[in-house]
């Protein structure tokens, strides 16, 4: 049921195919490159059918807090008329909250920021380890799931995440989206719209930005727009002092 | 004796006229489910197939498309609602068109009485598209 979960083969594995499938070329020997033609671009072509998502890949966002318009939430709308998030209930901490913004104030000068704030995509996810019945699990390319088959709706990994990314779904739901499941009785986050990413899209929230403010891609792959992205301006990693390696990084904050 | 033999044949011609007894489903007291097949032939096992191994076809294919990430797999819960759901509903459960049983899923489900959980979060509807929420 749940997959393997060692590190230090993880690691390997990703550096062996970061590599091979990021670099685009092999060396067989010094000096002498065998040139990758026509590589498949991971962050724009569809997997094939059939094919199993890769730890070669380690999808990630990176969001430009400077570029994040106040007042501005069409990231949230877009996410849940993709993911079919409606339901509007009588307590409102009970809703669904599959991505918020956040105003970061500097107390000393006033200066505020907004920030889109979703599940992170943590590498060492501590909603994975604290899940009693392995329905937190993380897919091999990177996104942090729930599996709804297997979850009992115990809240354990809404109280080990430390980004209150987490929501549970209170209420019987029928207005889901026929490729994105929810229901009653289940937790659920942001699944960096995995069925989109299958399909060679990038997520909801990002297509909509109108400041372009986030970008997606493979982490892994140095040729990247978001690896060259992060090589070049410096980033943060929320709460980055819990060493969770963040799928998701900010820049500007 | 005479009468006796009037009574005897009066019984004869009642049970000679009376209906044959009926068999269970044949508008008895079971309904049998009403299954309706709108594109008969292009599923992707024969029907014996379907029927009895469905659940274990589906409950697999689920595990390697949420956990390994494996797409357009043939046993999809969605492909099987674009095919079975009712041309009137749209659905492939609650009431059929014109009072006549339940759709497609929910018609053999009820009638075996085996709990139907797949819907409590898929949704039953072909090209449904929801509509979200304004935060």
């Amino acid at each position: 049921m749940s997959t393997p979960d060692n590190n230090a083969r993880r690691k390997f594995i990703a550096a062996a195919g970061a590599g091979v499938a990021g670099l685009g070329f092999t060396a067989i020997a010094p000096g002498l490159h065998l040139m990758a033609v026509g590589e498949a671009n991971a962050a724009t072509e569809a997997r094939k059918a059939g094919t199993a998502a890769s730890p070669a890949v380690r999808w990630g966002l990176l969001i430009d807090a400077n570029k994040c318009a106040p007042g501005c939430t069409k990231c949230i709308d877009a996410c849940h008329t993709e993911n079919g998030v409606s339901e509007k209930l009588p307590d409102p901490r009970q809703n669904s909250q599959w991505i918020r913004k956040i105003e970061l104030v500097d107390r000393r000068n006033g200066r505020k920021t907004e920030l889109p704030m979703m599940c992170q995509h943590c590498a060492n996810p501590p909603c994975v380890d604290v899940c009693p019945t392995g329905a937190s699990m993380k897919r091999a390319d990177g996104i942090v799931l729930v599996d709804r088959h297997t979850c009992i709706g115990c809240r354990y990994c809404m109280m080990a995440c430390p980004y209150k990314a987490r929501s549970l779904v209170h209420v019987p739901l029928t207005e889901q989206n026929p490729e994105v499941p929810r229901g009653q009785g289940c937790v659920e986050s942001c699944t960096l719209c995995v069925h989109r990413v299958d399909k060679g899209q990038t997520p909801a929230c990002v297509e909509s930005c109108p400041e372009g403010a986030m970008v997606f891609g493979d982490l892994n792959d140095p040729s990247s727009a978001i690896a060259k992205r992060i090589a070049s301006v410096p980033t943060t990693q929320v709460r980055g002092d819990l060493r969770l390696d963040l799928g998701v990084r900010y820049q500007g904050i | 004796m005479k009468l006796l033999r009037i009574l005897a044949t009066a019984l004869t011609a009642l049970i000679a006229v009376s209906p044959a007894p009926t068999l269970a489903g044949e508008g008895g007291r079971t309904a049998k489910p009403l299954v309706e097949i709108a594109n008969p032939g292009k599923c992707v096992a024969p029907a014996e197939e379907m029927r009895r191994n469905h659940m274990e076809m589906l409950k697999h294919q689920r595990d390697r498309t949420l956990r390994q990430g494996i797409r357009g797999e043939p046993a999809s819960l969605n492909a099987c609602i674009e095919c079975h759901a009712s041309k009137a509903t749209g659905s492939v459960l609650g009431a059929a068109e014109g009072g006549k049983g339940r759709n497609f899923c929910e018609s053999c489900h009820s009638y075996v009485a085996v709990k139907l959980d797949c819907f409590e979060c898929h949704q039953p509807k072909a090209k449904f598209k929801a509509a979200g929420l304004k935060p």
